[in-house]
């Protein structure tokens, strides 16, 4: 097997580059910064994809399969007798194209800052979390162990922390970041928790163990029952829960639309293509154990991306923000995949959801990001991120018009476009498995086609707006990065998924499905037709249709009220009942004790100082009245 | 002489140096110098310590040595180490050195302030370092004492009523503990013999289970107050807040570590049966400490409350760690111990500092601190960071290891408590993302705070000593894990 | 040496010599007066150390330097206590012992 321990230097490079940014980063200057930043991320781009060749092109082929490599390892910390924490490289088909997407992802990112970003305050400080962040979701891709993978995971929320609240004296921008970290914190918990079972149960947190066939984890089945499902289910679907937080799944989704309040930039890159994709990697690093162990657990994860994806893409219909529309429209994308996680089998044909969950990872990866910097590019040329107040850019961003067009119709799933391909598989995979499902993401399909090509005609056409200067396009280090994902957007859906990353390693046969993909496109077509028909022209269409269905229209406007309930929930039960009783119990009632204590000892021996009067014949008088009364007491009562 | 006894002498000549200098500006000097030294030789004594386990030597206790005292209630002066002492010790002379830095220009500045906070630092070395009942508790009460006076002198707030009842709770814990520890003495020789002070001859016989189920309880409580045990607590928000910067970090840095330690060393070690069957009602108190001090946190206003809930939340946790008695939990309570001294005592530090620029201490009178001081905000934002147990930063290792280690454990009693206490770590969240969010982001609030200067040298010394502690320890945590989880180990077996 | 009066005698006298002193300390106002009550109380002390001397152990002269000793202290004791009431006097321009009553709570 080839040696692939270089790629220890993928997450070597960006904690230097972080590190050298961090503390030396103000001393530079602001140009030099960004060009150490994308130097770095440069190298790790080039390592990802020379190892991604090498892995692909046969070294990581055994007996037809793709195997697993431990290309590092090193024992971080020791827990228990049987549980260690390790750092090291896994590389495997997802892990390797992970490798792909993070750094083509992160590198375009770090390009089209360098013109983003030119001249704001503390662009050193930009990217040195930018190199913070690509090392910390490097880290968490080639985790070799699940408790390597949660630490990168926390250093990947904390990274994300840092960049939505960029902008920190913004209060918006700051009640965001918290909003992001708290809540993905509170799902982190139960991904901690679900390790806690896990490694209770197996004894180990090595992903090649736990995923191994005859390991403890899929053998132990039986174990205890907890509410008539085994520890196994309950720990996998706490783990899920840590999955679901990052990947904005609904309930937990409230952050990411909140989220985008950080600099354009970035919201491509954590808040679209890579970190919010951690859970669907999660789910398909542990994809055997979810299968064989935990198959209840698997059913959720299908349900609940399923509802994800519908219920983003109702709210995306409505929203005016074209970056919380592109938000909501990645909560929906990822559900796809965690949806397509959920109804795949395991091994050959079987794991056809599973390919395709992985394969629309990777085409999402490229068309999101596009779609975001794309939108990066509008604000930047408008300064404003409201659809309302854009229109007719088409004329004076050419590169962006074409560029997101692009992008709309891979999202949409045109026939040759990458979104097709894997938009396709899943449906197909959906198809095999449950036909409810299956007619929910249809539904969905023809939604993400509506409200893109809503969010596109509202950009690009209809009439002129007031702007306070003209709109001119971006320069080169924005608009090259652009064209670049375009082509990839274009061409990823190519890449022949099904002979390199299935769930089993080994390849299999897939071909489209007409009978499946012909009506989805027809479903989609319709969808950019509405659009066409009510956003191309200006018109009253929508407004009269948002008033015929005023409450339904109101209540997904307003993201059907889950804000307020997550709000309610924090401050009024915790912030109100839980938080200020207690400590109004503690000043009150643990300390009015001890303050009680004190009173007592000083109300009795005020008291009993009456007692010492100074008068020095009532103290004589005492003592021998108190002689007499011992002589008479031993005299007369002791013999 | 043995070396350990320097962590005793130098603070003594210190005082004594201080005694003969002119002034307040020479006495900071000459504590810094010895406080140097100190630092100096608690790093020489880590590395004769590695080197003797390197070497092979498995005794329990290293670098020992004895001295007679009081021959007829055979009371010595016996000093040791293992790697628990050793990690305190290192944990000590950097939150003391930092205290010293910290109050460099401190306001009212006076010789009797250093007096008084070195001979704290000898109380607690001595403690650390003591392997005999009588001495240790004579050290106790060294360091519990000049805190009485550090407060009520030189404290804000209402500081004589802070520094009556911090002095007089302790002091209660004293009365507990010192019952306790005559009760051991008594009970020292079940089989006739010499009664004795000294822990390891204690720890190789039995204590009559009678004995241990009446002063094992008085011990553990006794220890407790220090270390923050619900509902014994309540000294530790009215202290912090009217505590000078210097004492509030080491009384929250060192000395309710303490209370962990002597749980441990003395409750646990000496009673183990007893240990065992009451640790559950401790377990129960230890797991309301970690969520009520993290609830109680959430809606504090000044910044010392919030961080005294917090520590009583953080020294719950490590009680709580203790009493799960397995060694990967215990050795998470001494790794949560030290990163708890070092973090606590940055905080403190830091909101020292920034009150001697805003000069308030309501977080919703500050804001946008950030943008003018930004050395001292990333250092509180990395402070908050370890706190709510972020990976790379100490909190996380100490966290895991008690985490981990507490659901060892196969009953359902045990692994609930667990998880009630994980859900700290997202209430820790939640209060210091919203301290981190109130004082230093959003606008500068004040045109005022324009006029701050940033961290000056003496401040920047103090902090960057107490955060290279907190990332190496969050980084390369398998050095100090390592040491602790070997020490830890007769412990436990005796706990088995 | 055989002389009529019995130990009894001695040691009545010496009792009602020693209430009287006691009752004098506990009821007289004036320090002197006090002063001069505890003269009375060690006196009748002596009496019974040289009785008892006298009538027990006639061949020894313990009680006789006892004796001798307390007269001793008690001038030593007189001659403290006057000054500390003169010192009274000039503070509280009396000599009232119920004016004397600044230690107390």
């Amino acid at each position: 097997m080839a040696d692939f321990g270089y790629t220890v230097w993928i997450l070597i490079v960006p904690f230097v580059t972080f590190i050298v940014l961090g503390l030396f980063g103000m001393k530079l200057k602001a140009r030099i910064s960004g060009l150490t930043g994308t130097l770095g991320l440069a190298i790790v781009t080039v390592l990802s994809y020379a190892t991604a060749f090498r892995y692909f092109l046969g070294a990581g082929l055994a007996d037809g399969i793709y195997q697993k490599i431990i290309a590092f390892n090193s024992t971080w910390l020791t827990l228990t007798d049987r549980l260690h924490i390790d750092m090291g490289v896994l590389l495997d088909p997802i892990s390797v194209m992970m490798l792909v997407v993070i750094s083509t992802v992160s590198f375009m990112v770090h390009i089209y800052s360098l013109g983003y970003m030119k001249g704001e305050k503390g662009f050193e400080r930009y990217y040195s979390f930018l190199s913070l962040f690509t090392f910390s979701m490097m880290g968490l891709v080639v985790a070799t162990n699940i408790f390597q993978m949660y630490i990168f995971w926390e250093l990947v929320g904390i990274s994300s922390y840092l960049l939505i609240g960029f902008y920190y004296s913004r209060p918006s921008a700051v009640a965001a970041s918290k909003k992001a970290f708290i809540v993905t914190r509170f799902a982190d918990m139960g991904f901690l928790i679900g390790i806690l079972i896990l490694s209770f149960t197996t004894k180990t947190f090595d992903f090649v163990t736990l995923t191994d066939l005859n390991g403890p984890a899929i053998t132990s089945t039986g174990g205890a029952v907890f509410l008539g499902m085994s520890v196994m289910t309950w720990s996998m679907i706490l783990i899920f829960v840590g999955g679901a937080g990052k990947s904005a799944m609904f309930p937990l989704h409230i952050w990411l639309p909140d989220a985008m309040e950080g600099p354009t930039p970035v919201s491509a890159l954590i808040h679209a293509a890579t970190m919010v994709v951690a859970g669907v990697y999660l789910v398909a690093r542990m994809f055997p154990v979810y299968y064989f162990a935990a198959p209840e657990a698997l059913q959720i994860i299908a349900w609940v991306g399923a509802f994800s994806s519908l219920f983003a893409a109702v709210i995306a219909t409505t929203q005016t923000d074209i970056k919380r529309v592109l938000a909501y429209s990645t909560i929906s994308q990822i559900g796809y995949m965690i949806f397509s996680l959920g109804v795949s089998g395991y091994g050959g044909p079987e794991g056809l959801g599973f390919m395709a969950s992985n394969w629309h990872l990777f085409n999402h990866a490229m068309f999101k990001a596009l779609l975001f910097l794309g939108a990066g590019s509008v604000i930047h040329a408008v300064h404003s991120n409201y659809m309302t107040e854009m229109g007719g850019l088409r004329k004076h961003l050419p590169i962006t018009n074409i560029t997101f067009l692009i992008a709309c119709l891979t999202i949409a799933g045109l026939f040759p476009l990458s979104g097709f391909f894997s938009k396709d598989e899943i449906l197909t995979a959906a198809f095999h498995h449950d036909k409810v499902l299956f007619a929910i993401e249809y539904l969905v399909a023809g939604l993400t086609a509506f409200y893109m090509f809503r969010l596109y005609f509202s950009i690009f056409h209809g009439h002129d707006r007031q702007y306070d200067h003209t709109p001119h396009e971006s320069p080169a280090t924005m608009t090259v990065p652009l064209i670049i994902l375009a082509i990839g957007s274009v061409f990823s859906g190519l890449l022949p998924f099904n002979r390199l990353v299935t769930s089993d390693g080994a390849p299999f046969e897939s071909h489209i499905e007409w009978s499946v993909a012909g009506p989805s496109l027809i479903i989609a077509l319709t969808g950019i037709a509405i659009a066409w028909v009510m956003y191309r022209k200006e018109n009253t269409l929508p407004d009269r249709l948002a008033s015929t269905f005023k409450h339904s229209y109101k209540w997904a406007y307003n993201k059907f009220y889950i804000d307020e309930l997550y709000l309610f929930i924090t401050k009024k039960i915790i912030f109100r009942r839980i938080s200020q009783p207690v400590a109004w119990f503690d000043r009150h009632i643990v300390d009015g004790t001890m303050n009680g204590i004190a009173w007592v000892t000083q109300t009795v021996s005020n008291r009993i100082k009456g007692l010492q009067s100074g008068q020095l014949q009532q103290y004589g008088f005492v003592f021998v009245t108190g002689a007499v009364a011992l002589v008479l007491f031993f005299i007369y009562l002791i013999k | 002489m043995n070396i350990l006894s320097c962590l005793v002498i130098i603070p003594l000549l210190t005082i004594t140096g201080i005694l003969l200098v002119k002034d307040a500006r020479q006495a900071r000097v000459v504590s810094a110098i010895g406080m140097g030294i100190q630092l100096i030789t608690a790093f020489i004594i880590v590395f004769m310590y590695l080197s003797e386990r390197k070497a092979g030597n498995t005794d329990q206790m290293l670098l020992m040595s004895s001295y007679e005292w009081f021959r007829s209630l055979n009371i010595y002066y016996t000093v040791g180490v293992d790697g628990i002492s050793v990690a305190m010790i290192a944990l000590t002379s950097i939150v003391v050195s930092a205290g010293v830095f910290a109050s460099w220009e401190m306001e009212d500045l006076k010789k009797e302030f250093f007096i008084s906070l070195m001979l704290l630092a000898t109380g607690v070395f001595g403690f650390f370092i003591s392997l005999d009942l009588f001495t240790m508790f004579l050290f106790y009460e060294l360091a519990v004492i000049p805190m009485y006076i550090l407060i009520g002198i030189w404290g804000s707030g209402p500081k004589e009523y802070a520094a009556m009842k911090l002095t007089l709770m302790l002091m209660g814990g004293s009365a507990l503990l010192m019952i306790g520890l005559f009760g051991i003495y008594f009970n020292s020789a079940p089989d006739g013999g010499e009664l004795t002070f000294n822990i390891i001859e204690i720890s190789k016989i039995t204590i009559p289970i009678q004995a241990q189920r009446w002063f094992f309880p008085l011990t553990f409580v006794g220890f407790g107050v220090l270390g923050a045990l619900f509902p014994l607590h309540t000294w530790s928000p009215d202290g912090h807040s009217s505590a000078p910067t210097a004492v509030s970090m080491l009384h929250a840095g060192v000395l309710m570590k303490l209370g962990g330690y002597g749980c441990f060393r003395v409750a646990m070690f000496l009673m183990p049966e007893a240990a065992n069957e009451m640790a559950w009602i401790f377990i129960i108190l230890t797991t309301i400490s970690v969520v009520y001090g993290a609830f109680g946190a959430i809606v504090q206003k000044d910044l010392k409350y919030i961080n005294a809930y917090s520590s009583v939340s953080h020294c719950g946790l490590v009680l709580f760690a203790i009493l799960m008695m397995n060694r990967t939990a215990m050795t998470g309570a001494v790794i949560q111990m030290v990163s708890h001294g070092l973090m606590t005592a940055l905080f403190f530090a830091l909101i020292g500092m920034i009150y001697g620029r805003t000069h308030t201490r309501i977080i919703s009178e500050m804001g946008g601190l950030m943008k003018v001081i930004p050395f001292l905000g990333v250092a509180y934002v990395i402070a908050g960071l370890a706190s709510l147990g972020l990976p790379g930063l100490s909190g996380f290792v100490a966290e895991m290891n008690i985490f981990f280690g507490s659901f060892e454990h196969p009953d359902t009693f045990h692994r609930v408590a667990t998880i009630i206490a994980i859900t700290s770590i997202v209430i820790t969240a939640v209060y210091i993302l919203r301290v981190i969010a109130i004082l230093l982001l959003g606008p500068v609030r004040d045109p005022h705070y324009s006029e701050f200067n940033d961290a000056r040298w003496y401040e920047k010394l103090s902090i960057l000593a107490l955060l290279t502690g907190i990332v190496y320890i969050g980084m390369i945590p398998s050095g100090l894990s390592g040491i602790i989880r070997d020490s830890i180990m007769p412990i436990v077996e005796k706990l088995m | 040496m055989n002389s009529g009066i019995p130990l009894e005698y001695y040691l009545i006298v010496a009792t009602i010599m020693f209430f009287i002193g006691v009752y004098g300390f506990l009821t007289r106002r004036n320090l002197i007066t006090i002063l001069m009550s505890t003269e009375l109380i060690l006196n009748s002390v002596n009496i019974n150390f040289l009785a008892f001397n006298r009538f027990l152990f006639p061949g020894k002269l313990d009680g006789h330097f006892f004796g001798l000793f307390v007269i001793a202290v008690a001038a030593s004791e007189a001659a403290v206590a006057i000054a500390i009431i003169i010192n009274i006097y000039r503070r509280f321009t009396s000599i009232n012992v119920e004016n004397v009553n600044e230690l107390k709570y």
